[in-house]
């Protein structure tokens, strides 16, 4: 059995389903994530895992023991997990006494308290503020010392909500540099929520995406981010080009499809006559100026529509019937003086291409 | 009005001589004020908790009544007192009547409803969040309440504060149950009646001005523990 297991879990409120039919399997050491836009239910999933809520219909397992019973298996089950919630609040008393509290509600010594604490205000940086009022600090040292929090009462499984969703990009990085030292050092099990897809790859060994309070595809981040089930998915996973079409051939390995009048080549095995959704990542297209012998099967001329830098790269616009979009580096796009109205050559490989069939 | 100056010049050599007549009478004002608050917040903060903790019908109503209570005449509760435990009552055989235990219980009865539901109100200001924080750090019920009157304490202390406030300026119980007897269950509050009643205002001035000095040195208090 899993380390962690959701079976058949419905949360109702208000009239509505929150969450519909959860099965969730997370194994010992793994890292988990959960993925999905705001409101797909990432929160409520995570409050039922932690037993905060009971869930409406369902069953939860926590090491193989069914932890929807009684208050008392509840309260053991949750005193070996840790939840850091999305807008940690903090106690109205010092850094150090934050961090104990878990510690003494579990019956630790004196001495067991003082060397754990002392141990994490070091290793988490927080060694100057210990004596601060917890309620004084920012936003960023507010999540540390929920995380350190969390992390002293050594716990089996961490649960992260949006760990990094509400500080600025320089806290942020530092948080989830913290997170991923601590999965790397304590080979802890973690499931965290984010609406941030590439930093749950970055952390994560699996990710389920959820949508609408269901989950619609659990994966390795690799085949969450190549091959989407669906248009959502693929959207959410920042598959910026996605294009309807119909299958025009297909020889079982390479087919080829009809974009508003365009034919393209991709590897995908639907029959002919199949409406699909044909999805491309901005940075798998490349932009020439001319038709060149590349390696790419697919290069379409068009003409550029708009033009903007994004930090390091250029995002470029290309009208070839359709609209795609390109991400080319600063210097090739001065280089090659790709503005508003410039003709180019929109490249890309069949195997870029991901088609997913249209419902 | 020369009257009333030279009233008020003697008073204060009352309370400067502490004159033992005046200062027994407010220390007994008061010590039994000060037992009726602390008890009252023994048996009203864990309750307090208990009702703000747990879900149950008629929640609201109960919260309601509780600060329905708030404003209970204290002749009312004298009676009510008295009636049960004069010589007839069914407690008449403790043989409380006229004593000042017969005035701490009416003061605890009058204070509980204002501790009770200032506490709730006081309970019900902690962020829910910090419940959720709490009990996913591991907390027991005990422990989640003992935390959050801890988050509240402030709000607490002053639920407190308007408890001893009431319980040591109410005259009726002290009157009907304590029964004003020198040297024995004559606090404050009596003496002033009776001692303006019979012609005596010096003594009922400084027993005022001991009275409202109370209520300043505990507003001082609670203000700087407010602040910290």
């Amino acid at each position: 059995m899993a380390f962690i297991e959701t079976r058949g879990i419905r949360q109702r409120r208000d009239g509505g389903d929150i969450l519909k039919n959860i099965n969730l399997r997370v194994e010992r050491g793994e890292v988990f994530a959960l993925i999905g836009p705001t409101g797909a239910g990432k929160t409520t999933l995570l409050r039922l895992i932690d037993l905060i809520d009971t869930p409406t219909e369902g069953r939860i397992f926590f090491d193989g023991v069914d932890v929807t019973a009684s208050e008392r298996v509840r309260l053991e089950a949750r005193r070996r997990m840790a939840f850091v919630l999305q807008k940690p609040v903090v106690f109205n008393m010092s850094v150090y006494e934050n961090i104990a509290h878990g510690l003494r509600w579990r019956g630790a010594g004196r001495r067991q308290v003082h060397e754990r604490v002392e141990g994490i205000l070091e290793t988490m940086g927080l060694n100057e503020y210990r004596k601060r009022n917890a309620r004084t600090l920012s936003g960023g040292e507010v999540q540390r010392v929920a995380i350190a929090r969390a992390i002293a009462t050594e716990p089996e499984l961490l649960l992260l909500d949006e760990p990094t969703a509400n500080l600025d990009p320089v806290s942020a990085s530092k948080i989830e540099e913290l997170i991923a030292d601590i999965i790397k050092r304590d080979s802890i099990t973690v499931i965290m929520a984010t609406h941030d897809m590439v930093q749950g790859e970055r952390l994560a060994d699996r990710i389920s995406v959820m949508m609408n309070g269901e989950i619609v595809q659990t994966g390795d981040p690799r085949s969450i981010f190549n091959t989407p089930h669906n248009r959502a998915v693929a959207e959410l996973v920042g598959m910026e080009n996605i294009l309807d079409g119909t299958v025009v051939t297909n020889d079982g390995e390479m087919s080829t499809i009809n974009i508003k009048g365009t034919i393209i080549e991709a590897v995908a095995d639907y029959e002919v006559g199949t409406e699909v959704s044909v999805c491309m990542r901005p940075e798998d297209i490349t932009v020439a100026l001319a038709r060149t012998s590349t390696s790419a099967r697919n290069s379409l001329a068009g003409e550029v529509t708009w033009a903007v830098s994004v930090g390091p790269v250029c995002r470029i616009e290309i009208d070839c019937g359709f609209k795609l979009v390109a991400l080319v580096t600063k210097r090739s796009a001065e280089e090659m003086g790709l503005k508003k109205g410039a003709k180019v050559f929109a490249n890309f490989k069949v195997v870029s291409i991901h088609v997913i069939r249209r419902r | 009005m020369t009257e009333l100056w030279n009233g008020f010049v003697k008073a204060l050599e009352l309370i400067v001589t502490l004159d033992p007549e005046v200062m027994q009478i407010a220390g007994r004002s008061l010590r039994i004020a000060v037992t009726s608050t602390v008890i009252a917040s023994i048996i009203c903060i864990p309750i307090a908790s208990l009702i703000h903790f747990n879900q149950f019908h008629g929640k609201r109503f109960l919260v309601s009544l509780i600060q329905t209570f708030y404003s209970v005449p204290t002749v009312a509760i004298g009676l009510f007192v008295f009636v049960f435990i004069s010589r007839a009552g069914p407690f008449g055989g403790l043989g409380v009547l006229f004593t000042p235990t017969a005035i701490v219980v009416g003061q605890v009865i009058l204070i509980t409803p204002v501790l009770l539901g200032l506490t709730i109100s006081a309970l019900s200001g902690v962020d829910r969040a910090l419940l959720d924080t709490a009990r996913s750090m591991g907390a027991s019920g005990w422990q989640m309440a003992v935390l959050v009157i801890r988050e509240a304490r402030f709000a607490v202390i002053a639920a407190v504060v308007m408890g001893f406030g009431r319980a040591i300026s109410e005259v009726g119980i002290s009157l009907m149950v304590g029964g004003n007897i020198r040297g024995f269950t004559r606090v404050i509050t009596t003496a002033i009646s009776l001692e303006t009643s019979k012609g005596d205002i010096e003594l009922s001035l400084a027993l005022g001005i001991i009275l409202i000095l109370i209520a300043l040195i505990v507003n001082i208090i609670m203000n700087r523990i407010q602040q910290r």
